[in-house]
């Protein structure tokens, strides 16, 4: 029982500096008492990463992180054998019988905690993040189903090693693969999309304090004007308070055209882009609603 | 409330959310958790547990809306609307005029909540229809000729700032704010129709029509306006998922087998020890892709639908050359190059030269151009993809064309965007295509795209 209620959750994320709103304090808050990992998809730069640093913060805990990428298999996620040591060990007792050194050498003494597994066992609770999953192939994700759902770890010449806590657990995903049903049906699921305007307003003055309120609020609309847009990459939270800073950083105090024209390159990382939102911003008629 | 939970969750595998028992207790022990007088939360909980895809969130927020928004009986509804009804005696048209006048006031504001009451008001002043024996007693076709929101799109841009025009950039930001609001005024309205319609003839009844396929579900041909914004967001991490698939298959495939004969030979330099093993690599697979669209009017939602396809494809694929076609056909290669879909579009409706003679399509002359004009650069390399819904008007089919092609390309493969049913009914001449294909498919929507694709390539 980390929290005491959904409310605590938004409070104390907020102390973090993690403005969250109800739907992610309910998932966080829901994880903990279920015991379930989470599993949060989402455009890039919307605070995936994040929510688990905040909660590893405000629960005080390590934060154990699992950086996905093709081609991780369980030497780099789970454990592995440390065999030079186990070379030496056999070496070293050149005299004893096999059956001596063997039962030895697969032993705790020699092996090698990767994330996962040192996230388990650790006596101390902590966060464990597993980054970006869907870098990882589709075989590597079935590494992770008995830790997600039952937190152990089968080695098999030692056995079952199971959690001497259960982990927080969040796990990240861009979306750029579909995630095989089995680790989803295993995770409550939380979709990070953009923020809305005021709570993407509250972050950015959260974070660029010294901003003036009319400013940030004319900042979150154009930006989410301009998500709106196809864009080759639309702006993240992070570019949004890049933008703001650049703005009070040159002294504008009140956005206009000229402005905004020339701090766009702040928020936007390609020329085409530039383009079309400069246009967006000069056309106003669009189709109407009826 | 187990067991309304249990028709909710029936509900959902309806409409094509996968829902497993475990996720179903899941959610059940998960509500233990939240206090049940927060809705908020309770919603929050459901959908951390059974929505497992973003895709899905919109039919399960109008399930939600329609199992555990409701419940109060028809009679509850009827005691709503007196409550909303304007004093008697009115004439009706003033309080019409009052009625929006107070809307417009309330969007200008921009509060949530008094705009969710506005929406109900608006469906217990004008929703109803009075004289219904049967079907549903609402309608928000109704509220919306009653309450216009152009026009009060154009007040409310009026308003926005006293006393001065504004500036672009003001007018930008000013009108998206409030198409934003009148957005959650007409979603309102819509879900309070639903709601309504739900206490009247029960949950299970209204949700069988109202909720929309799923995006991978959704017909290309009868998808609306918004719909089809939603499938063109869809397409793009589909090819983007196609080609990752495409690449991962190939880099797998280029481990390639133990070389015994080349292994032998290396081993020489250290004295026949084999220390370096020798693969045999097969040659990388490079498709290339033609893809032949029908643009004609029979097809139009189709044709849109491909062109997206197209365009997406061939940012992820080099290989890839595309032709429309009407009556006469044309390459817009080059057109689809260009990053922005929609000018593409504007291009090639401009540029292309497909229309010679009626305006109706014709297969047959199309299909002889492409031969004579392209079919040289046809190699045992390409796959060639038509796609089209051989409606023909009972013009010549040259069908040899597709025989010759299939002769020369590694595969010719015709996708139809009608029902297999009625392929070859009036002017359809699926069958004769299809004789000479590798494959005629029927693909409707992006579940059988992707089936199709995967297949494939």
């Amino acid at each position: 029982m980390r929290f005491e209620s959904v409310q605590d959750v938004v409070a104390r994320l907020a102390t973090a500096g993690y403005l969250a709103d109800e739907a992610i304090a309910t998932v966080v808050f829901l994880a903990d008492r279920l015991d379930k990992p989470v599993l949060v998809e989402g455009p890039a730069g919307t605070g995936k990463t994040e929510l688990a640093k905040a909660v590893a913060t405000i629960l005080g805990d390590p934060l154990i992180r699992l950086q996905c990428y093709e081609g991780v298999d369980e030497t780099k996620a789970l454990y592995e054998w440390n065999y030079k040591k186990q070379l030496l060990r056999i070496q070293a007792g050149q005299d004893e019988g096999w059956d001596a050194i063997s039962g030895d050498i697969f032993s705790d003494e020699f092996l090698l905690e990767r994330p996962v597994l040192k996230a388990i066992r650790s006596e101390e609770s902590v966060v464990l993040l597993i980054d970006e999953i869907d870098k990882m192939d589709f075989e590597g994700e079935a590494l992770l189903l008995e830790v997600l759902s039952d937190f152990q770890v089968s080695i098999p010449e030692l056995g079952t090693l199971k959690a001497r806590q259960i982990p927080f657990v969040v796990l990240t995903s861009n979306n750029s693969r579909e995630l095989s049903e089995a680790l989803k049906r295993r995770c409550l699921y939380l979709y990070l999309d953009y923020p809305d305007v005021d709570r993407e307003k509250a972050i950015v003055l959260e974070r660029v304090p010294e901003i003036n309120a009319t400013l940030a609020d004319q900042v979150v609309r154009l930006v989410r004007s301009i998500r709106a847009l196809e864009l080759k990459k639309a702006p993240s939270v992070a570019e949004t308070i890049d933008w703001a800073r650049t703005l009070l950083h040159l002294g504008v105090t009140e956005l206009d055209a000229a402005s905004a024209q020339n701090t766009l390159t702040a928020l936007l990382k390609f020329q085409t882009d530039v383009e079309k939102v400069v246009a967006h911003l000069k056309i106003p008629p669009r189709p109407g609603n009826n | 409330m187990l067991t309304r939970m249990l028709e909710f969750s029936r509900a959902m595998r309806d409409a094509g959310v996968p829902v497993a028992v475990s996720e179903n207790l899941d959610a059940l022990r998960a509500l233990a958790h939240v206090p049940s007088e927060d809705k908020d939360a309770f919603k929050a909980a459901l959908a951390a547990t059974m929505v497992k895809s973003e895709a899905h969130r919109k039919a399960f927020d109008t399930l939600f809306d329609l199992y555990w928004r409701t419940g109060r009986g028809a009679e509850a509804v009827e005691e709503q609307e007196r409550f909303d009804a304007p004093p008697d005696g009115g004439d009706p048209d003033d309080q019409q005029q009052e009625y929006l006048e107070d809307l417009f006031r309330t969007l200008l504001g921009g509060d949530a909540s008094a705009i969710r009451e506005a929406a109900r008001m608006a469906v217990s002043r004008f929703g109803r229809v009075e004289a219904a024996q049967s079907g549903s007693p609402y309608f928000q076709y109704r509220v919306f000729r009653a309450v216009d929101l152009d026009s009060l799109l154009a007040r409310l841009m009026q308003d926005a700032v006293e006393g001065r025009a504004l500036t672009p950039l003001e007018e930008r930001m000013w009108r998206d704010e409030f198409e934003q609001r009148l957005r959650a005024f007409r979603e309102e309205v819509e879900a309070d129709v639903r709601r309504r319609l739900a206490e009247h003839r029960g949950a299970a009844q209204v949700a069988k029509h109202t909720v929309r396929p799923l995006p991978e579900d959704l017909d290309f041909v009868r998808a609306t306006r918004d719909e089809i914004v939603e499938l063109r967001r869809a397409i793009r991490p589909l090819a983007r998922r196609l080609a990752t698939r495409l690449a991962m298959k190939r880099r797998a495939a280029n481990r390639g087998r133990l070389d015994v004969r080349a292994t032998v030979r290396h081993s020489l330099s250290t004295g026949g020890v084999p220390f370096d093993t020798r693969y045999r690599h097969k040659a990388p697979h490079r498709p290339e892709l033609f893809m032949v669209c029908d643009i004609s009017g029979s097809v139009a939602a189709f044709a849109r639908f491909t062109l997206m396809f197209v365009h997406a494809f061939q940012a992820q694929f080099s290989r890839v050359r595309s032709f429309v076609f009407v009556d006469h056909l044309d390459e817009v290669t080059h057109l689809f190059a260009n990053e922005d879909f929609l000018v593409a579009v504007d291009r090639m409706n401009q540029e292309a030269d497909v229309v010679r003679f009626d305006g109706h399509s014709d297969y047959g002359n199309s299909l002889e151009r492409f031969w004579r004009d392209y079919g040289s650069s046809i190699g045992p390399r390409t796959s060639v993809v038509i796609l089209g819904d051989a409606r023909n008007n009972y013009r010549a089919s040259a069908s040899w064309v597709i025989k010759a092609i299939g002769q020369k390309a590694r595969r010719v493969y015709w996708l139809n965007p009608e029902p297999i049913n009625y392929w070859d009914t009036g002017d359809s001449i699926a069958a004769d295509y299809a004789r000479h294909a590798s494959g005629m498919f029927e693909v409707r929507n992006l579940r059988q795209l992707e089936e199709f694709i995967e297949r494939v390539i």
